[in-house]
């Protein structure tokens, strides 16, 4: 049974995503994610001030099993980047949802948290996936 | 465990049948010559022997193990082939020599490209490709190409399934073109109806391989080609998994367009290690143009045939050149042996061994309590099984499985790909193995889910009986070392 934080919403491609106080919004992949990826060695980044589209490529991790696109779930400009990742991707099996966080994005349109998974929605999804 | 050679080496230790010697003669200017000697290592020639002989006992081969790397095609490679390629007419001739010296080569490369476009369904092959990520190359380029020569330059969308070699994505990323992702149905064809949406006036073209890396045959292939066909894409055959269908079923009688083949899978020429390969490519008629060069033509006049390379003169809208000659000689002429010895008639019973093999393994794996990714689908040459069970239950995962299976003498079936099926082994026996050896593998794998399950045995440190043992894979990716020297240790 992976972990899974209430206070956080979440995407059907295994992304959680963190509102802050100053509107910014951090995001990382889930406990689940990083599980079923398997040992991350590596993560590329993308830069601090780069905009993004919602949908487009945001940053590729990569495990001993597979690569993986993570893309961005909003349309956002990037604030920061988790530099630490780079010397420690394992962070983000460890800690997927704190230390092991990849990006902090300011949203150009505000976020719709309709549009995304509640804790319970994403638990649904991945006990389908389960079998 | 073997040392490094360089490890053993001893300074001013010398093997004189393998030392180059010295020259003073030697007609380069000053500027050019290093100051340090190489550091090369400095060793008696019976250690170099032993010390490789050792090596070469170590190793995992289809010589010495049964090899059932799915996706591979790890078959055994006759000693013929090796045999006949290597006659000296073959192994002498100098590929800038003069083309009345080596007709005997083009005549056989000639034949080979006519048996591969009569094996497949094509109109036209070229041989150049030096391994299978080239044929791709070669195959998408002409496919863009062909639609730029048209004048339909909006085409740059490549559709790919998500259970596609990776190779194939990454093609067409580098030939410029978007990937679109046409996801899988549960029984494992592609999902027709989301293919009917993706398609459109952005479609270049589709890659596919059939039966596809889940080890099925795609039932609705005359189907899809059509839907391609008509928004106006062609179609590329990822030829990894022909030994399934070779002398069956007709890449071209589907419909595809274009088609690689990988020579050093399918006609048996020694491979893995990373070569060497080749990815000799197969065209219908609206490709011909595009080939890659050079391609061997034939002219008879007055009864005689002599053999010619066509260049850019003859097929001015080539693609161009992959290599500097026409790929990797050796693996084509053996490939070319190979194809000869076996027959038209042979060729027919390669699919169905190799089918057979599969089937057979498939059913006695699934009667001793492992669960298939495809239950309801017959095995193409090829099948897999998910441990997603047993890694829940019994913390036995599909990693552990292949490492157990070293200890038993038996090299792993690929793991983890394709990507779509969790905790997978892709297991591909391929023709050439005996009823005995595939009973050996069930028996060792019956015996290692059996300690597992019932005795609670922990394979996460197998292998226990290899020369190293299980490899921290991720310190490796982390911590790449690619200029290790033994006095520089960390």
């Amino acid at each position: 049974m992976s972990e899974l934080p209430g206070d956080l919403i979440y995407t059907s491609e295994h992304e959680w995503l963190r509102r802050e106080d100053d509107g910014s919004v951090t995001i990382g992949i889930t406990d689940h994610a990083q599980t079923a990826l398997g040992d991350l060695v590596y993560v590329e980044m993308p830069e601090t001030g780069q905009t993004l589209e919602r949908g487009g490529d945001m940053a590729v991790v990569e495990s001993v099993k597979a690569a993986s696109d993570v893309l961005a779930p909003i349309a956002a400009s990037v604030v920061a980047v988790n530099e630490e990742l780079a010397d420690d991707p394992e962070k983000m099996n460890v800690d997927p949802y704190g230390a092991g966080w990849i990006v902090r994005l300011r949203p150009s349109d505000g976020v719709d948290e309709t549009e995304f998974l509640t804790p319970d929605a994403y638990q649904s999804l991945i006990d389908a996936a389960d079998g | 465990m073997e040392k490094l050679i360089f490890e053993k080496s001893r300074t001013g230790r010398r093997a004189f049948a393998q030392s180059p010697g010295e020259s003073e003669d030697i007609n380069i200017p000053e500027s050019f010559l290093r100051v340090d000697r190489p550091q090369l290592p400095e060793a008696s020639e019976l250690q170099v022997v032993r010390h490789f002989t050792r090596l070469s006992q170590m190793n995992f081969s289809i010589d010495t193990q049964f090899y059932p790397l799915g996706s591979c095609t790890m078959k055994y490679n006759p000693r013929a082939c090796n045999a006949l390629a290597m006659l000296p007419g073959f192994a002498g001739r100098h590929p800038l020599g003069p083309v009345s010296h080596g007709q005997g080569f083009l005549n056989c490369m000639f034949e080979l490209q006519e048996m591969l476009k009569d094996v497949t369904g094509m109109q036209g092959v070229s041989l150049t490709p030096m391994a299978g990520a080239q044929g791709e190359l070669a195959g998408i380029s002409m496919i863009c190409a062909y639609h730029d020569a048209r004048g339909d330059h909006e085409r740059n969308e490549i559709i790919v399934p998500d259970a596609a070699h990776g190779t194939n994505p990454a093609t067409a990323t580098m030939c410029g073109c978007d990937v679109r992702e046409l996801p899988t149905g549960s029984d494992g064809d592609i999902n027709i109806e989301a293919l009917k949406a993706m398609v459109g006036p952005k479609t270049a073209g589709i890659m596919l391989t059939n039966p596809s890396t889940l080890g099925v045959f795609e039932r609705r292939i005359i189907e899809v080609a059509k839907i391609v066909h008509g928004a106006g894409g062609l179609l590329y055959y990822d030829g990894a998994n022909l030994n399934a269908i070779i002398g069956k079923v007709r890449p071209g009688d589907m419909g595809f367009d274009v088609i690689h083949m990988n020579l050093h899978k399918t006609f048996s020429t020694p491979h893995g290690g990373g070569g060497p390969g080749s990815g000799a490519i197969g065209v219908g008629d609206r490709l011909l143009p595009f080939m890659p060069i050079p391609v061997v033509a034939a002219a008879t006049i007055d009864g005689k045939t002599t053999y010619d390379w066509l260049t850019e003169d003859d097929l001015p809208q080539s693609i161009g050149r992959l290599s500097g000659f026409m790929g990797n000689a050796g693996v084509l002429l053996r490939a070319y042996v190979y194809m000869r010895m076996v027959g038209r008639e042979g060729m027919h019973r390669l699919a169905e061994y190799a089918t057979l093999n599969a089937n057979y393994l498939q059913v006695r794996l699934r009667d001793a309590g492992f669960e298939l990714a495809f239950p309801d689908r017959r095995a193409s040459h090829e099948f897999i099984i998910t441990l997603k069970r047993d890694a829940k239950t019994f913390d036995l995962t599909a990693m552990d499985v292949a490492k157990a299976l070293l200890d038993h003498n038996y090299h792993a079936p690929t793991t983890y790909f394709p990507l779509l099926v969790d905790e997978c082994l892709l297991i591909e026996p391929t023709e050439t193995e005996s009823k005995e050896t595939l009973d050996g593998f069930v028996a060792a794998m019956i015996a290692i889910a059996t300690e597992a399950r019932e005795k609670g045995v922990s394979f996460k440190e197998a292998p226990y009986k290899m020369p190293v043992r299980r490899l921290d894979d991720v310190k490796a990716a982390r911590q790449l070392d690619l200029a290790y020297r033994p006095d520089k240790r960390l």
